[in-house]
């Protein structure tokens, strides 16, 4: 177990080094920010300061190597734009994706599930190919068209919810999140089931897949000549052994919802660093690219690790392992 | 002796894109507490779509037809869905061919057999634990305390069927169907097997239908035999009777192979052809192309002869000696 976690820890770091890299290289091939940022009636002379000032004059070498000597005391940089540290701008952003995203993530779960535990358990019902009906439009549709029906349909027709931001923000364990107030979840509600059908759509395919090829196994088979009612056989038998592929895509879709809900947030003008980031990238803001996308290669292995310690909980046949 | 299974005129369909195929057709048979009967057949005569049809366990698109399952004199095809379930495990329990397959991978071999005692008995779950320790001791299974803790990957292939021997036991049920249980197995622990279920036969009175397609364990275990070919039991009787004089041509044929019984070196003899497709049978007799007896008349549907103790399904039957 103790090796498990040193192995991970060390493969951790080799990918966010190697993140690094990649991304300082690629950002720096993007174009000098200097150019986006001035005044273009800027004297040369100016324009040469602040070139200097950022360090942009020395070569990629150098620059990655203050980077990262930078990084090593725990600065991950100052945002070119905003003029305040990477870290305290991208966390006065992230609670409102957070509590975005795990909205979503708990709707297509809870929705997706059952829906595909349905579909599997009377593969030829009406009801099943309806639902496979709609997860094929789930993942289908493009999200920010689904979007702009939903505020046509919900704001502007009906008038009940609010086409978008994030609404009055309270407190709940420390954090501000606007899923402490009423109108706050009005503001959420839209958004999280906009950028939950992807998701859901998944969902109900993996379970459907699980559960049909579940159905059809000895150990159901058994179960069911021992009399077991098929509810007891569905949520006992058959819901744990299908849950490893599912708890692998969930884990996947949470970390790329929390780090790339881009689409969703512009649509419905959510304050979340998906919109942070596409900002940073169209204002060249260097330091904000690289730390946020470093940021996301940790929560990745997170989320990862996370997902690895459930399915030897769920699997006993899982055995964790360094080096695995 | 009390008749604990009875199967009158069971047929169970199968809806296929060519029209309905007939898995098991007209087959009836009886078997009493405390015997073994030996269902016979090749892969595909329907010997296990037998078994699966007297739970109640044909899943779309098959369909049980017609017919009567008596198991203690209740007709398991009048019951309504929820008391035929209550019946499954309780007076009627399976045992199956793979014993690497019938355990739930991620459950404890002790949760999955106390939720088998649960399901019928309203116990307490260390009630249910404790049955369920004495199940595996029954079976012979040593140290059972520990391995109801343990995960089926951790016991091998004999004790997985042991277990899945001791959950069919849990209930003491009146008749146990067993799908070809020792196939899977190496041939020492197939021995200690067959000994065991023998000696749980005599002691509880269950009755047991053994599905095989292997003529040397049926006619070392078995009280009774009933052999099937293309959904038809073609000959039944006492395992002593069937074994030692044969009336069906195909009978006939599976005793002739069975290696144990020619001198080595020598050609075994093999009936000629193969199993028919269900989907097209030939009309009478199924086994018509490829018996050395049949004449024109087999293309009629063959007549039962013969007393209970030993009836067969045949035009040109074998004398009886």
């Amino acid at each position: 177990m103790l090796s498990f976690f040193i192995t991970r820890i060390a493969q951790a770091i080799v990918v966010v080094f190697a993140m690094s890299v990649i991304v300082f290289v690629g950002v720096y091939a993007i174009g000098n920010p200097i150019d986006v940022m001035i005044d273009p009636g800027a004297t040369q002379e100016i324009r040469q300061k602040l070139i200097e000032q950022y360090g942009l004059d020395q070569p990629l070498i150098q620059q990655y190597w203050t980077f990262l000597s930078n990084v090593a005391h725990g600065d991950l940089g100052t945002s070119m734009v905003y003029n305040i540290s990477v870290v305290d701008l991208v966390f006065s952003r992230f609670p409102a994706t957070l509590e975005l995203v795990l909205v979503s993530v708990c709707i297509a779960t809870c929705v997706g599930i059952p829906a595909g535990l349905w579909a599997g358990y009377r593969p030829n019902s009406i009801g099943a190919k309806l639902i496979m009906a709609l997860s094929v439009l789930g993942f289908s549709v493009p999200t920010f068209w689904i979007g702009m029906l939903l505020i046509m349909g919900f704001a502007v027709e009906l008038g009940l919810l609010p086409s978008g931001g994030r609404g009055d923000v309270g407190s709940l364990l420390g954090l501000p999140t606007s899923l402490a107030t009423l109108d706050g979840w009005s503001h959420v509600i839209l958004p999280a089931i906009n950028l939950s059908l992807f998701k859901m759509g998944l969902m109900i395919r993996l379970t459907r897949a699980g559960m049909v090829e579940a159905m059809g196994t000895d150990y159901v088979k058994f179960a069911r000549a021992q009399g077991l009612p098929d509810r007891q056989i569905v949520f006992q038998h058959i819901l744990r052994n299908i849950s490893i592929p599912i708890v692998t895509v969930f884990g996947l879709e949470l970390g790329s919802t929390l780090a790339f809900a881009v689409v969703t947030e512009s649509v419905f003008n959510w304050p979340g660093v998906g919109k942070l980031i596409i900002d940073s990238i169209l204002q060249l803001d260097r330091p904000v690219m690289v730390s946020y996308l470093i940021m996301v290669v940790i929560l990745f292995v997170l989320i990862n690790l996370v997902v690895d310690l459930v399915y030897a909980r769920l699997d006993p046949r899982v055995r964790l392992k360094g080096g695995a | 002796m009390t008749v604990a299974l009875e199967v009158k005129g069971l047929t169970t369909q199968f809806g296929t894109r060519n029209g309905a195929v007939t898995a098991v057709n007209d087959v009836s048979f009886s078997v009493q507490s405390g015997r073994i009967m030996g269902l016979v057949g090749e892969s595909g005569s329907g010997k296990s779509v037998t078994g699966f049809s007297i739970m109640g366990l044909i899943d779309e698109p098959g369909r049980i037809t017609d017919g009567q399952v008596l198991v203690q004199g209740t007709n398991m095809r009048d019951l309504k869905p929820d008391a035929q379930r209550s019946m499954r495990g309780r007076n009627v329990a399976m045992v199956f061919q793979d014993p690497m397959m019938t355990l739930n991978p991620v459950l404890r071999v002790g949760d999955q057999m106390a939720m088998a005692v649960r399901v019928h008995e309203k116990v307490s779950k260390s009630a249910a634990w404790d049955r369920a320790r004495e199940a595996l001791e029954i079976v012979g299974i040593p140290a059972a305390g520990e391995r109801l803790q343990a995960y089926p990957h951790q016991l091998s292939g004999g004790m997985r069927q042991r277990v899945a021997i001791a959950t069919a036991l849990l209930h003491r049920p009146a008749v146990i169907i067993a799908d070809e249980p020792t196939t899977a197995l190496d041939v020492s622990i197939q021995g200690q097997i067959l000994a065991e279920v023998r000696r749980l036969v005599d002691e509880t009175g269950t009755a047991i239908v053994w599905v095989t397609h292997d003529l040397a364990v049926v006619s070392s275990l078995a009280d009774d035999i009933a052999v099937m070919y293309a959904g038809r039991i073609v000959e039944s009787g006492t395992a002593a009777e069937v074994i030692a004089s044969p009336r069906h041509p195909y009978t006939r044929g599976l005793i002739d192979s069975v290696p144990g019984l020619h001198e080595p070196g020598q050609k075994l003899p093999q009936i000629p052809g193969s199993t028919p497709q269900l989907a097209n049978l030939p009309s009478g007799c199924p086994f018509r192309p490829r018996c050395p007896r049949a004449t024109e008349i087999c293309a009629t549907q063959p007549p039962h002869s013969g007393t209970d103790a030993h009836s067969v399904l045949c035009h040109h039957p074998l004398e009886a000696s």
